[in-house]
């Protein structure tokens, strides 16, 4: 048997001959079309994978403003650049190859140029896809991320130093970035004026961590699921459901019992210690000045 | 005088340059070129001189801030990955679609990509260093890469193709900024070179796979309307980026074969053209022939 009738070819009549090339051709045609086949699977298990690497926005990075979720972002942005076209101040840029954001894709670094925040939101009116949606359509409530007072040591409000530049320049002022004053414990005697940055009025301009007067600024502008933490959806605050209800839904506390003089009493509501005019006191104050007393005045209860 | 054909391989179309003069013998390359560089410097024309003629680039533009233009590969991608352009943008795609159904879809490859100035390179490389070595493997890899590149959105909802995409990327690459985008150009034309023939445009590029498949039935065409004059001095397929289109029409009058050369595949190019001492091919339309 010859090598080829072995491989049940057997080359005797022109006939044959036809049906063996015929045999022959399609075989090949299977391989090559198999080999394709695979190459193009693995192919695309290695380009599958490495979009989801090249998917991980860092942190630094922030989108332009109306920018879809991170995920869906990565579905719907063509990369052709035209809200970067479209800003006035030229802040936005797409990522080329070997930059961390997936590649040509828009984003700015607060740090270099923050978002100036136009009323007409015109990046997003550019695009042609709703990559940045065109929902948007007051750039007060765009979420491009969330300003955090991340560094508090190195803050200089809180070494009691009066700066508050955040503060002055955040174009939602007053309302995303608030002043608030802390006793200064190192003096005793004065105030730190410290940021606050409040997730109902932020919208991520990163205009606070490009004025920053430190060398790296101590308020940045991270991405919201980094910045913000989520309660337990189980939770129900009890002040809230009281006002919801007009009432409170548990049974009140008992009221504690200070141990006070006759006629004087504790207000729990913030109040405080309230000492009427008619009490008859033995002093000035409801407390003596000599610590006894009050012990004494223990011991006479009890004994009663 | 009789010049043996694997002589005149050397250098296609040096008959046509005797006969036509060079400018003759290059007039649609020279065409092409100004095209292709043309519609880069108008891309360009805004970031580096302030002159705003067309914004973006070619996944999506805006001309003269009314007539906006989207590739519908990208699109159609982004479809797949879940999400539905604006009305601006399927009024730029309704636009290019017909637009390259009509003049054939591949002259987006041979008159406006870029990467087609670098392959065309590689092959004039590669033939004036007589590489006769290529890889085979088949020419419709690029229908399973187009397969590939719509089927990757549907399962990650990302546009996975757009982070490799070398056409995307090179010419995003000159008008926004490089990077290391050179590197993948540059792996293009060593590959064209010393791998495969015609290896990226001829084989794997999935947006060629795309257009060939919108320019099936184009209407402007290459013909070979004078075939009868042809000296089999394959200059044609020496130059021709995809030589297995011609074949029917120059060569199949015995079959009954019109001499339109009507296959999805033919760029339009004009190199058979300009090659031609015989002025075997013309530029002609589906109807003429």
């Amino acid at each position: 048997m010859s090598d080829k009738q072995k491989r049940g070819l057997s080359v005797s009549s022109e006939g044959e001959k036809a049906e063996h090339k015929a045999v022959l051709s399609r075989r090949k045609f299977m391989g090559d079309t198999l080999k394709t086949a695979c190459g193009t699977a693995l192919l695309g298990l290695g380009m599958g994978t490495y979009s989801r690497q090249a998917s991980s926005f860092p942190a630094w990075t922030i989108r332009p403003p109306g920018a879809l979720p991170e995920d869906e972002f990565l579905g719907a942005c063509i990369r052709c650049g035209l809200c970067v076209r479209d800003c006035p101040y030229d802040m936005l840029r797409l990522a080329e190859l070997g930059e961390q954001v997936a590649l040509g894709t828009p984003y700015f670094v607060a740090r270099e140029k923050p978002c100036e925040m136009c009323e007409d939101i015109p990046c997003a009116a550019a695009c042609p896809t709703n990559a940045l949606s065109h929902e948007l359509k007051k750039i007060e409530d765009a979420r491009m991320g969330l300003a955090v007072l991340i560094d508090q040591e190195e803050c200089i409000a809180f070494q009691g130093l009066r700066c508050e530049v955040c503060f002055n320049v955040c174009p939602v002022q007053g309302e995303a970035i608030t002043i608030e004053m802390h006793h200064n414990r190192r003096s005793g005697k004065h105030a730190m004026f410290i940021p606050v940055v409040h997730s109902d009025a932020c919208t991520g301009c990163g205009k606070c961590e490009k004025a920053c007067i430190l060398e790296e600024a101590a308020i940045k502008v991270l991405p919201i699921h980094l910045a913000k933490g989520l309660l337990g959806t189980h939770y129900r605050l009890g002040w809230e459901q009281k006002d919801k209800a007009g009432k409170s839904l548990v049974k009140p506390d008992i009221e504690h019992q200070y141990n006070l003089p006759e006629g004087v009493r504790y207000d729990y509501n913030q109040g405080g210690l309230e000492v009427p005019p008619e009490a008859k006191l033995e002093h000035d104050t409801p407390f003596s000045s000599n610590p006894l007393d009050s012990l004494k005045k223990l011991q006479n209860q009890e004994n009663k | 005088m009789m010049v043996k054909s694997s002589e005149r391989h050397q250098v296609p179309g040096q008959q046509a340059v005797e006969k036509k003069g060079w400018i003759g013998a290059h007039k649609w390359l020279i065409l092409r070129r100004m095209v292709q560089l043309g519609i880069l410097a108008l891309f360009l024309a805004g970031p580096l001189l302030g002159v705003w003629i067309v914004k973006g680039n070619m996944a999506s533009s805006l001309t003269l801030e009314v007539l906006p233009l989207s590739d519908p590969y990208v699109m159609l991608q982004g479809l797949m990955a879940g999400h539905f352009p604006t009305t601006e943008g399927l009024i730029g795609v309704a636009i290019v679609l017909v637009f390259y159904a009509l003049v054939g879809g591949r002259v987006y490859c041979s008159w406006v990509c870029p990467v087609n100035i670098v392959t065309d390179a590689a092959a004039w490389v590669r033939r004036k260093l007589g590489i006769k070595v290529s890889s085979q493997f088949s020419r419709s890899s690029r229908y399973w890469l187009l397969g590939l590149t719509l089927v990757l959105p549907l399962i990650t909802g990302a546009i996975v193709w757009e982070l490799f995409n070398p056409v995307s990327l090179m010419f995003r690459g000159i008008i926004f900024g490089m990077g290391w985008a050179w590197m993948v150009i540059l792996a293009i034309f060593v590959f064209d070179i010393f791998v495969s023939q015609r290896g990226w445009c001829g084989h794997l590029c999935p947006v060629g796979a795309f257009y060939s498949l919108l320019g099936q039935k184009s209407l402007v065409r290459v013909s070979a309307y004078n075939r009868e004059q042809c000296d089999d001095c394959n200059d044609c397929f020496v130059v021709c980026p995809e030589p297995k289109v011609i074949r029917p029409a120059l060569k199949g009058a015995d079959r009954g074969i019109g001499p339109l050369i009507d296959e999805g595949n033919c760029t339009n190019c004009g190199r058979c053209i300009d090659v031609c001492d015989e002025d075997v091919f013309k530029f002609s339309s589906r109807f003429k022939g």
